[in-house]
């Protein structure tokens, strides 16, 4: 039976999503351009995400795949699922009535709702193919959203730089599935991680891994494939960038880490050299790439690609500690990034939204509220405790070391005092030195909302660790990569 | 009925309540500001007076830890909430909670701007020290070691001198560089033990190839903080640019926390490693004595002669502990003590002449007795004490840590008594350039006379250090009996090596 209640309760998220994003076309379709309709559009998008994730709550929590080995549930893809979901209701909430650069069509709404229920079909994909049709359905609202703004040059060259480039990735990815498919004989998960158990890994199937690593690799911005990153941050509109930097990375991340530990658990020492290739290129590029930046949405894309790096070192552990870290990393990115990003869409003089990072200066005597919130997220981000950022790279780190990986958190927390250069450059901005022109004195409720919520989670992250520890090294028992601690 | 009370998590956690106050108490900005003072006095006063229950209720004799608390925190991890003070935590948890109302007062009138702002950062600035200093788990001490980096971080850099960017960065990213390694270290260490807890690191032998490594680990961190030669140099440059109170802070109390680190994790953890590298310590200590002692001799500026003289004294500390015995390690907390009533003396002595004629270079001064002949009373006193005058605080950390040199290594403690002459040389010359001479600039003599917030914040210093130097055995008390279980352990990995070699 392909349809059963179980079916449909393993996937209620996506239902929810598919339903109320095929309503939001329809509605978009009818009530017009008058500004109450476009606000009963993001409301029932809001709406459609609140209760996409209510219902991860009774979603099944042992280990299940269904649709004929399409897709999978269990605990860990249900948590990054919630991480997911939060982080696009954020996106979308902050998104309030001022904007007027192609975001307030309701078009984007539908666009990034399907963008999530791509997200989340990644995330739960247990086949090639299911992979490639969540990654593409990510992918494609994601190219047209950043060319949003059509009266800007800079969007529409992040929307065909980031097309051309996720076209290339996506036929690499495609490529290396392929190999993978020709050398195991089936493109579903279980049965490729049996053929490599039974028979090793081919070196065809190397290759294929390889290629769809460096695929993946593009959708989380790691580098060496991070080129598209500063340039699509900074071109796209500002709401634009909030969504790229909090869910598609935790989408993407979670299928990489999907693919490395279950699919090719058995092949771990083979790709964990390429994910230790990747976790310094990007720990190094983006600590010294942020350096010279003066758009604060490009020091932001460095910040992620950075990021990335860290995260990328707990998986490069190969363990279920590491794939923990990477849990708990991803939760405390979502909240800085989110909360930055709340900084970041407020800001505006004479009603122009600014992005430069000169326009921060003197923002702690203008904008207090704000100021200690940006700066708050700078030492987290930069790892300072005792907030959140610091749990976040203790966890990878510790992962990193117990697997052997020395070499790889000294260079990680080297990096990270480089970057904290530039993150504390911001904090200078604001508080060391004078405005010339204040910032408009704005508050959008929604977006302090946000920044609140963030703050919070940030500052007083201690004590939440401990139970978010426990349950993470709960749900990563049933990787089978080998545990420990 | 006190002892069931959570006493360290009060001291470590009262001065946070006062951010809270100062947070809710509105106002005008000029009620704002003078509430703001009076809060953090209030709370920084009154954290003094608990933390006296913990000198009072402190058994010397307990080798051991008090008043600890212990409570779940990251659970099933081995990593939990767990406080508590031994005989060499303890006085520093006073001279935290001491120093800090004297800071806050120190800053007065001298702190302009954003003065609710300032007092927050101060209070936050306390707990963190405290919390450091009575942390008896890991990764609760990095917290609070690193997240130190913050508020002084605020201080230098909003409320400092011209080059206070400069000095802010250069604090920031040397001490962080340092610590991260050490939080390697302290992975390894939580990897290898299963747990966090400092007592029972302290009992786990680590294997000597690991102590080799963690050592360097922790050591690059502490390195910083003390601060050692060759990476002392954020020091001279935090101390110019740092408002007065922030200097007293930072001699007083940050550049123990080095110290500290070294006696509570380096010594008793990696005995073996310790006793192999104190040489290569003992040269970096004669050689930051000496040079430092130089370059204090050559500065115009009075902060920046004082910030060298600081890393010269801190050298003997570092002498003192790695002497790796009893009366070299009590040396060096004595000292460790002294020094930081006597630094943020100086540094405050220097605040008063700054705030009335807003330089420090020692040239614009001369004949100052004339005009202050009570300042020069107080400042002759602090100058003694810093030079190690029988008499003094500072007399008796140094004699004991040239005990210990000497019994450790007799060439390294004639270099170090080097030291000490080369200090009064320039503690002298600096005191006969400022103080005496007849004072002929105009500037100089239009200076008033200390008024009694400048006395009550001196008088409190100068009875402590006369008291000290006079009749230290309250003192040493409380230090000895753990110094002498850890030099043991130590001295004991010590003779083992010397026979493997």
């Amino acid at each position: 039976m392909l349809f059963t209640q179980m079916t449909f309760q393993a996937a209620l998220p996506e239902y929810v999503l598919v339903i109320v994003s095929l309503g939001l076309v329809l509605m978009a379709a009818f009530v017009g351009e008058s500004s109450n309709a476009k606000k009963m559009v993001r409301l029932v998008a809001l709406v459609g995400y609140a209760i996409a994730f209510a219902t991860i709550f009774i979603l099944p929590s042992e280990s299940q795949s269904i649709y004929m080995g399409l897709f999978k549930v269990d605990g860990l893809l249900v948590y990054m699922k919630a991480l997911v979901l939060l982080g696009a209701f954020f996106a979308c909430f902050m998104v309030n009535d001022d904007w007027s650069d192609g975001v307030e069509k309701p078009e984007y709404q539908v666009l990034i709702m399907l963008a999530t229920l791509g997200m989340l079909l990644m995330i739960s994909a247990n086949d090639l193919i299911s992979l490639y049709m969540g990654l593409e359905l990510q992918s494609l609202p994601l190219y047209v959203i950043a060319a949003m703004n059509t009266k800007s040059l800079k969007s529409s060259e992040a929307g065909l730089k980031y097309f051309l480039l996720g076209a290339l990735s996506s036929g690499m990815l495609l490529y290396g599935a392929s190999l993978i498919y020709g050398f195991t004989g089936s493109t579903q998960f279980d049965e490729i991680a049996s053929v490599i158990s039974q028979n090793g890994a081919s070196s065809g199937v190397i290759i294929g891994l390889v290629f769809l690593l460096s695929g993946l690799a593009f959708k989380i911005s790691a580098a060496p494939f991070h080129m598209w990153t500063p340039d699509v941050y900074e071109g796209s509109p500002t709401p634009v960038t909030a969504l790229f930097a909090i869910a598609p990375k935790v989408a993407a991340i979670t299928l990489l880490l999907n693919v490395t530990h279950v699919v090719f658990a058995d092949a771990r020492l083979e790709w964990m050299q390429v994910i230790i290739a990747l976790s310094v290129a990007s720990m190094l590029l983006g600590a010294f790439g942020a350096i010279m930046q003066k758009d604060l949405k490009r020091m932001m894309a460095y910040s992620s690609i950075a990021h990335m790096g860290y995260a990328l070192a707990g998986l490069a552990a190969g363990t279920q500690q590491g794939a923990a870290g990477v849990m708990i990393y991803m939760t405390t990115y979502i909240f800085m990034g989110a909360g930055t990003f709340a900084i970041i869409l407020m800001m505006r003089r004479d009603g122009v939204p600014v992005q430069k990072l000169s326009d921060l200066s003197g923002l702690s005597s203008s904008h207090p509220y704000w100021a200690f919130g940006l700066m708050i997220f700078m030492f987290s981000m930069a790892g300072i405790p005792p907030l959140a950022g610091f749990f976040a790279k203790w966890y990878v780190f510790l992962a990193a070391v117990n697997a052997g990986l020395i070499p790889l958190a000294v260079i990680g927390v080297l990096t990270s005092v480089v970057g904290a250069f530039y993150y504390l450059r911001i904090i200078k901005l604001m508080y060391f030195e004078d405005a010339d022109s204040p910032l408009d004195k704005i508050a959008p409720k929604e977006n302090v909302i946000i920044l609140s919520i963030s703050l919070l989670v940030t500052v007083l992250f201690f004590f939440i660790i401990g139970s978010l520890r426990e349950w993470t090294y709960f749900v990563v028992q049933s990787l089978p990569v080998s545990g420990s601690l | 009925m006190l002892s069931s009370w959570p006493i360290l998590s009060i001291v470590t956690f009262l001065p946070l309540i006062g951010v809270l106050f100062i947070l809710l108490s509105g106002g005008d900005k000029k009620s704002a500001e003078h509430n703001s003072k009076m809060l953090a006095l209030w709370v920084s006063s009154f954290t003094f007076i608990i933390s006296l229950i913990l000198y009072f209720g402190f058994d010397p004799d307990f080798v051991g830890f008090q008043f600890e608390e212990q409570l779940e925190w990251i659970a099933g991890s081995g990593i939990s909430y767990h406080l508590g003070v031994d005989g060499i935590s303890m006085p520093f948890i006073l001279l935290s909670t001491f120093l800090t109302p004297l800071a806050i007062l120190a800053s007065w009138r001298s702190i302009k701007q954003r003065v609710p702002e300032f007092m927050i950062a101060f209070l936050v600035l306390e707990t963190m020290m405290v919390g450091m200093f009575a942390s008896l788990d890991m990764m609760m001490f990095y917290l609070f070691f690193e997240g130190v980096l913050i508020p002084m971080f605020l201080i230098v850099g909003i409320w400092g001198g011209p080059r206070r960017v400069y000095a802010a960065f250069k604090f920031f990213l040397y001490t962080l560089a340092g610590s991260v390694l050490m939080l390697v270290g302290i992975m390894v260490m939580y990897l290898q033990a299963g747990t966090t807890d400092i007592p029972i690191l302290a009992q786990f032998n680590f294997p000597p190839e690991y102590q080799f490594w963690l050592f360097i680990g922790f050591f690059a961190s502490f390195a910083v903080k003390v601060p050692m030669w060759p990476v002392h140099t954020w020091l001279p440059d935090a101390h110019v640019e740092a408002p007065t109170a922030g200097s007293m802070i930072l001699a007083g109390v940050l550049l123990k926390m080095g110290g500290y680190g070294f006696i509570r994790f380096s010594l008793p953890m990696f005995p073996d490693a310790s006793a192999y590298f104190a040489p290569f310590i003992f040269a970096l200590s004669v050689i930051a004595i000496i040079y430092t002692s130089l370059v204090a001799l050559a500065q115009t500026d009075m902060k920046k002669l004082i910030a060298y003289s600081s890393v010269a004294h801190m050298g003997f500390v570092t002498i003192g502990i790695f002497s790796l015995n009893e009366q070299g390690i009590t040396g060096a907390m004595f000292q460790m003590i002294s020094h930081g009533l006597i630094s943020a003396a100086l540094f405050f002595c220097v605040g008063i002449v700054y705030d009335r004629l807003h330089t420090r270079e020692i040239d614009a001064y001369g004949g100052v007795a004339d005009v202050m002949p009570n300042y020069a009373v107080f400042f002759m006193i602090m100058m003694l004490a810093s030079v190690g005058l029988p008499g003094t605080s500072g007399f008796v950390g140094e004699i004991l840590v040239l005990v210990g040199a000497y019994k450790a290594n007799s060439m390294v403690a004639f270099f170090a008594a080097t030291g000490l002459v080369l200090g009064a040389t320039y503690m002298l010359w600096l005191y006969r350039r400022v103080v005496f001479g007849r004072a002929e600039k105009g500037d100089v003599l239009r200076m008033p006379l200390l008024n009694n917030r400048e006395i009550s914040i001196l008088v409190p210093l100068t009875v402590l250090i006369l008291w000290f130097g006079i009749y230290p055995a309250p003192l040493l008390d409380i230090i000895n009996p753990v110094v002498s279980s850890i030099s043991e352990t130590v001295s004991n990995a010590a003779m083992l090596t010397a026979n493997l070699q």
